[in-house]
Formats: structure tokens, C-alpha cells, sequence
């Protein structure tokens, strides 16, 4: 039950990245690749029916972790306190400045919806780039399986570390220049023209960032948390996760050159998803290991639901999210194709 | 400060300004599909019109519960973390479905309501608008599940590590606290529905400006309304409370303001509450009332505070005691208002009685009112327990998190949502000034809606 609920969450989660991820991705470059307020208009209409849906998979993984692994749920949601009270509030302001920016018409309050839209969509990408390295570096935790950390301390790894350190700041980057090429490749899908021309540079070059990235956040890994890698040892089929990386991040690139948008979303996409179930093959079964000994990690069998509770929740979940693809299955057929200006009124 | 009194600070404060979106979406929802089907069977465009507009601000709230729910699901983790760690395996359940059941339904087919029009058939467009009402009841269900299980638990075991796990699940869903606070609740954010709606209209109507729609409103809004503030108080209200009674009698008894037990015990209609000295400053109370309204006897004992030791009082008691006489005293008078408008608008007379037009457009801040204090009385009243009998909040609140810590983040929330106050307000001040007769095609050039 442990290993099937572990690669549920997991999966929710990764479909939050992906999908919310080209979300973020257009927050954070649509300042840079949209050059008047018609164009932003356009890039936000990319994600305008989408956008609030895709969220949805991060409150229903959040919901269905707090069932399936209580106290994981409730140690790292304390212990990471300050750094998930922002996260709220930047996803208060970012749903507010995508779906506000509309309701005025004043160019200032525009300027400063898209500017808000930016700093919350970077903020939030930086922030999930390291909070996944604060799990795969480990925490704090105390006996009672509890721990707090404070948004940052010296900077360094050790056994008492903040939510930042040089670590997760990589994290963050990795994070942050991820979505930028998943969002940049997402608007060259969904635009024509100049704008699309734009966006299709702006994922080569950030590419380049993205591959460099991608290669120093191995060893370091291996600096930061030496035994995360013991796993791939033990397994050496899971070997094939890095390497499909890997694959990935070649198809991104050579797609993006044969202008082949939809394949190179596709690759961003498998990219996204192996980064994660990389990182969730070497934590398992962990769920939240410890700086502090071993012996206090927080782990699919200490943090596991009761065995009816886990039952039961399999088969209304399972339904339940045959049902959410069906739904998203619909949503993305009704806007399928490329946006455009002329759509007035509601239809945009 | 207290970290304890702080972390409770912190979620009352968020859980109630979230609550002002969700009850009128959820209202609004039924009654949105109510104009769509009149525009359908009777083909009157003015409904469609209507619809379109109650729409834009239907969407807005939308976007506000959205952007201030998602803290509540957290908060539960980040300030309530051993009362998370514990209940998880029960009331993650209901929470979890909310998430996977409804949030996925409302998002999609709010999308496809609010964008479709053109692409949908008339038949469609109808149907994208019940499936965000249903959506949007599905979520208050599984709310009200969670709230249900803390108010009065059951369906659970403990493990031996001290766990909660759920031994029934369908004893989870149709907990009769749960059957009952839904019913309840659910009428209460028809009322605010009903209201803002009528509240609109009367503007409209009273302003002369767009009157025909106005008229729309007003019927629509008054009907529900009637309904709805008949409901609320019976059955579902006094269901409520005589189930209260035999299973939280000391928020009952805190909540009448009756410090002794007794025989044909009174209703208490105003007071102030002195917790020290027992005693109940300037009442104004009604003998024998509140035996016959729990007991259906005058002759019947009222259990009060006395019965029981002072840890297990409710706290803070007076708040409890002003949160549910505000509740009753609004409702008895949203009852009398929505009767007599609903009576002329049957004699035809509604739209020239200016009085109660007035009154209904004046009245539109009450609901919130009324449905926050009977949520306060549902929450102060379940106090000290965060699981009612087995869980203290005191044995709840994340201990790791210090009261700085928690106090930086309450202020946090407090400027964002002044801020977010502010901008709702300009924009629901431009959707309403605007008005629902311009045709969104012809919206002006770079203020195309984008809603989702």
C-alpha cells in the first residue's frame, strides 16, 4: 500500500509541475517575449482557460498526501512553515493578477498585474526548485518527528541548515530555468508569428542554461546528499531515469531547431516528469529523510494511513481521477490550436 | 502571546474572509442556473443577459474563494500539525475528495461556462452552467464532512500509535451532523445569493437603471429568497439545534447564556454574558421558551453551564453567546423582509414598493453577517476541542511553529487581504455601474474579459 499511495502523490504532484508548470513558465517570460499589451493579452489568453484547473492538481496531491502519509503532511508543512506561507501568497497574487489584469483597462494597472504576474510566477518556481532540494537534502528532524527551519541560516548544508542553502538555491535556479523553457515552448505551441519566433529563441537559449544546470546539479547532489545516488547503485535499472533525462533534454533542443514545437513541449514534458521520479527513486522509501541520523527519517511505512482508510481511498481515487482526465481531456479539445487577437468578449 | 490563542487567530481570521466567496458563489451558482433555464424554456434573452452578468461576478468570487481557500487546506498542516498528523487518515479523506471530485469538475466546466457560450449549444452552455453548481455544492459537502467529523466524530478507531483511522467510510459521508450543518449551510449561502441578487435589482429598479433587468433580479432573488430563509430556519435550523443539544449541550448552554440548569428554562433575546459572577447583564428573556423550542415541553430540563467543569466551557464564551444571537436575530428578520417581498411581488407590487426595495437593496451585508456568526457558533462552540470529546486545541497546534512565526504570517494574510478587499470592491463597484444590457461582443477594445 506504502509503494502504491508514495507513486500516486508522486504523480499528482508531477502533474502539477508539468501542466501548472507552463503556467509559471508564461509568468515568467511573458515580460520578456510579449512586447506590447497586445501581445501579453495573447500570452495570457495561452493559459486563461487552463491555468485555474491545472492549480487544481496541486490542492487535490496536497489532499491526498495528507491522507495517505499524515505525518509527512504535518511535520514538513510546519517545518517548512515561512517558505509554504509564501508560496500561499504568491499564489494568491499570481491568480490575481492573471485574471484581474482583464478586468481593468488602465495601462498602469496592466503594467502592474504583468509585472506581479512575473514576481509571483519566478518567486514560485525558485521556492518548488527548493523545496524539492530541501526533501532530497533532508531536514532537521527531531524525535518526536517534527522539525522547523528558518528561510535561511548560514547557507551551508550541514545538519542544521535553513530552507535555503547553496543547495536548494541551485534547486531553485534548475527550477526556475525549467519552467522557463516548458513555458517558452508552450507559447511558441500555442502563438503564431513574431511572438512565436520569440519564444522559440528564448528556448535555445535558455537551453544552454538548462543543460549546464542540469549537469551540476548531479554532483552536486552527491555533495549534499551522498546516499541518495546509493540507490541507482542498488538498482541499476533505474539508471534508465537519467538517461531519459538526458534524452529529453537533446530532444528539447533538437526539436526547438526543426521548429518541431509540440515535440519539444512533449520532451519538456518527459524532461519535468523524470526530474522528479529521479529524485523520488532515490528517496524511496523515504519520504523526508534526516539530517539529524537515519534513525529519525520520515518514511513511507512510520507515515502511512491505516490500512481502510488506504483502501477505500483507492477506489474513489481512482475513479475520481478518471474522471478529472476526463475533464481535462475536454477543457484542453474545446481550446485546442493557436489564440488569437480577434477573439473578443468571453471566447478568448 | 499565546502561540495557541495565535494559531487560532490565524485560522479563524483566514477561514472567515475565505468564507465570504464561497457562500455567494454557492448560492449564486443555483441561482444562476436558474436564469439559464428560464432563458431556455422561454427563449427571453433578457435571462441570458442576466445570466451573463451575474456571470462576471460570479467569476471574481470564484477566483477570490480559489486564491484564499488554498491556505485553508494548508494551514491544517503548517499551524495544526499534530492534529493533522493524528486525523489525517479521517478527515484528509473528505478533504482529498474535495480536491479530486469537485475542484477538478468546478475548474472545467467554469471554463467551458465562461468561455463556451459561442461554442457551446444552448443545451450545453445550460449544462456547463449546472456542473459548476454542482461542482461548487459537491465542495461544500466535503467541507462540511471535515467540519462534521470535528464536531461530532464518528465512523473511527484509534491505532495503536495513537492514530485516528476511519472504520466506515459511508459512516464518514452520512455522519447526521454532516447531513444536517449541509442543509443548513446550504440554505444560508442561498440567502446570501438571494440577497446580493435582489440587492442588485433593487438598485437597478430604484436608480432606473436597467430596470428590465433589475426586475429579472428581483424576482429571481426574492423567490429564492423566501425559500431559502424559510428553510434556514425550519426544518434545518431548529433540526440543528435540538441535535446540538443532545450532543454539545454545553455550547448550547453557552450559546442561550444559561449559566443554571432548569425547568422551562427561558430564551435569553439580548445580554450581555459575565462569565465571572454567572449571571447574564440586562437580559431580555422569555420564559420557558427554550425548554418548549428544544424539548417541544415548557416543562423540560435545560441543562446549563453548571453541569459542567470550566475546562469545558466554550471559549471565548460571550463570543459564542453574540455569534449566535446575531445569527438567529438576523435570520428571523431575513425571514420578515423576504415574505413580505416575495407577497407583493405575487400581488404584482414590488416594483413600486419603494420601502422594501430599500430594504432589500440595504440589506445585502447581512447574510455575510449571519453566516459568519453561525459559523463562529459552530467552531467557538465546539471549543476547547478541535475533535469534539477527544482532541483539545490545545493538543492540536503545530508546537514548532512560535507565535512570532505565526504572527508574522497573520499579518501577512491581514495586509493581502486588505488589499484583495479593496480591488474586489472597485471591481464589483465597475461590473455593476456597467450593468448587464452591454452585449459582450461589443465590450470595449482592450478590456476583453478573461476569467477562468
Amino acid at each position: 500500500m506504502g509503494f502504491i499511495w508514495f507513486w500516486l502523490v508522486a504523480a499528482m504532484l508531477v502533474a502539477y509541475v508539468v501542466l501548472d508548470g507552463f503556467d509559471i513558465g508564461v509568468g515568467i517570460l511573458h515580460l520578456f517575449l510579449a512586447r506590447n499589451q497586445q501581445e501579453r493579452q495573447l500570452t495570457l489568453r495561452t493559459i486563461g482557460p487552463v491555468w485555474d484547473g491545472n492549480e487544481v492538481w496541486l490542492i487535490a496531491g496536497g489532499g491526498t498526501l495528507y491522507f495517505a502519509f499524515p505525518l509527512l503532511y504535518a511535520s514538513a508543512f510546519s517545518g517548512f512553515y515561512l517558505a509554504l506561507m509564501i508560496v500561499l501568497w504568491l499564489l494568491i497574487m499570481r491568480g490575481v493578477a492573471i485574471e484581474l489584469r482583464m478586468q481593468i483597462a488602465m495601462g498602469v494597472w496592466k503594467s502592474f498585474f504583468d509585472g506581479l504576474f512575473f514576481f509571483s510566477s519566478s518567486l514560485l518556481a525558485i521556492l518548488y526548485g527548493a523545496a524539492l532540494a530541501n526533501v532530497v537534502r533532508g531536514v532537521p528532524l527531531q524525535p518526536d518527528g517534527y522539525f522547523f527551519l528558518p528561510l535561511w541560516t548560514n547557507w551551508r548544508v550541514g545538519p542544521h541548515p535553513g530552507i535555503l542553502d547553496w543547495y536548494t538555491v541551485i534547486g531553485g535556479v534548475v527550477a526556475l530555468v525549467a519552467l522557463g523553457v516548458h513555458g517558452a515552448l508552450y507559447i511558441a505551441v500555442k502563438t503564431e508569428g513574431d511572438l512565436q519566433l520569440r519564444a522559440r529563441k528564448a528556448a535555445g537559449v535558455l537551453w544552454i542554461a538548462l543543460f549546464l544546470l542540469t549537469v551540476i546539479s548531479l554532483p552536486a547532489t552527491a555533495i549534499a546528499r551522498a546516499d541518495t545516488l546509493a540507490k541507482y547503485r542498488e538498482h541499476p535499472l533505474t539508471y534508465a531515469v537519467p538517461i531519459t533525462v538526458l534524452l529529453s533534454l537533446l530532444g528539447i533542443i533538437y526539436f526547438n531547431r526543426k521548429m518541431a514545437d509540440r515535440n519539444a513541449f512533449v520532451c519538456s514534458c518527459i524532461y519535468l516528469t523524470m526530474m522528479l521520479v529521479g529524485a523520488a527513486v532515490g528517496l524511496y522509501p523515504r519520504l523526508l529523510p534526516a539530517t539529524t541520523g537515519s534513525e529519525y527519517d520520515i518514511t513511507v511505512y512510520s507515515a502511512i494511513s491505516g490500512p481502510h482508510t488506504l483502501h477505500v481511498g483507492l477506489i474513489w481515487w481512482s475513479f475520481g481521477m478518471l474522471l478529472a482526465i476526463g475533464y481535462f481531456a475536454l477543457v484542453y479539445r474545446m481550446f485546442r490550436g493557436k489564440v488569437s487577437v480577434e477573439s473578443g468578449g468571453y471566447e478568448h | 502571546m499565546d502561540a495557541l490563542l495565535l494559531h487560532r487567530i490565524h485560522f479563524g481570521f483566514t477561514i472567515t474572509f475565505h468564507y465570504l466567496f464561497p457562500q455567494l458563489t454557492m448560492g449564486l451558482a443555483l441561482l444562476i442556473v436558474a436564469l439559464k433555464t428560464v432563458a431556455l424554456r422561454s427563449g427571453n434573452e433578457l435571462y441570458n443577459e442576466a445570466a451573463r452578468f451575474w456571470a462576471k461576478i460570479f467569476a471574481i468570487n470564484f477566483l477570490l474563494g480559489v486564491v484564499t481557500g488554498i491556505p485553508m487546506e494548508f494551514q491544517f498542516g503548517t499551524n495544526w500539525s499534530q492534529f493533522a498528523r493524528t486525523t489525517g487518515g479521517v478527515i484528509g479523506q473528505p478533504l482529498a475528495m474535495e480536491g479530486v471530485f469537485s475542484f477538478f469538475l468546478e475548474s472545467a466546466s467554469l471554463g467551458l461556462f465562461l468561455f463556451g457560450e459561442k461554442r457551446l449549444s444552448r443545451w450545453g452552455h445550460w449544462a456547463s452552467a449546472f456542473m459548476v453548481f454542482v461542482g461548487s455544492w459537491i465542495s461544500g459537502f466535503f467541507i462540511i464532512v471535515t467540519n462534521a467529523w470535528m464536531q461530532h466524530p464518528v465512523a473511527y478507531k484509534v491505532l495503536p500509535n495513537g492514530v485516528y483511522e476511519v472504520t466506515s467510510f459511508w459512516g464518514l459521508l452520512t455522519n447526521p451532523w454532516a447531513l444536517l450543518q449541509y442543509a443548513h449551510n446550504m440554505s444560508g449561502a442561498v440567502i446570501t445569493g438571494a440577497f446580493v441578487m435582489s440587492s442588485v435589482g433593487a438598485f437597478y429598479v430604484l436608480e432606473n437603471l436597467f430596470p428590465e433587468h433589475g426586475k429579472i433580479f428581483l424576482r429571481v432573488g426574492v423567490v429564492a429568497g423566501a425559500i431559502s430563509c424559510v428553510t434556514q430556519i425550519f426544518p434545518t435550523g431548529d433540526l440543528q439545534g435540538r441535535y446540538m443539544a443532545k450532543h454539545q449541550p454545553a455550547a448550547v448552554a453557552a450559546m442561550e447564556g444559561l449559566f443554571t440548569s432548569q425547568k422551562g428554562a427561558p430564551i435569553i433575546l439580548m445580554g450581555q454574558p459575565d462569565e465571572e459572577k454567572r449571571t447574564i447583564d440586562n437580559p431580555l428573556a422569555v420564559n420557558n421558551v427554550l425548554s418548549f423550542l428544544i424539548y417541544g415541553t415548557t416543562r423540560a430540563e435545560v441543562e446549563g453551564l453548571d453541569k459542567f467543569p470550566r475546562d469545558q466551557w466554550p471559549s471565548p464564551l460571550p463570543l459564542l453567546f453574540y455569534a449566535y444571537h446575531i445569527m438567529a436575530g438576523l435570520g428571523t428578520y431575513f425571514v420578515g423582509v423576504m415574505l413580505i417581498a416575495v407577497f407583493l411581488l405575487w400581488r404584482g407590487k414590488l416594483f413600486q414598493a419603494r420601502w422594501v426595495l430599500w430594504a432589500l437593496m440595504l440589506s445585502f451585508p447581512l447574510p455575510y453577517i449571519a453566516n459568519t456568526a453561525g459559523w463562529m457558533t459552530a467552531e467557538i462552540g465546539r471549543q476547547p476541542w478541535v475533535v469534539y470529546g477527544l482532541i483539545r486545541v490545545s493538543e492540536g497546534y503545530s508546537k514548532y511553529v512560535s507565535a512570532g512565526n505565526g504572527l508574522f504570517t497573520l499579518l501577512g494574510f491581514m495586509g493581502m487581504y486588505a488589499v484583495l478587499s479593496i480591488l474586489f470592491i472597485v471591481l464589483l463597484y465597475r461590473i455593476i455601474s456597467q450593468g448587464p444590457a452591454i452585449h459582450i461582443t461589443s465590450a470595449p477594445k482592450g478590456s476583453p474579459m478573461i476569467m477562468a
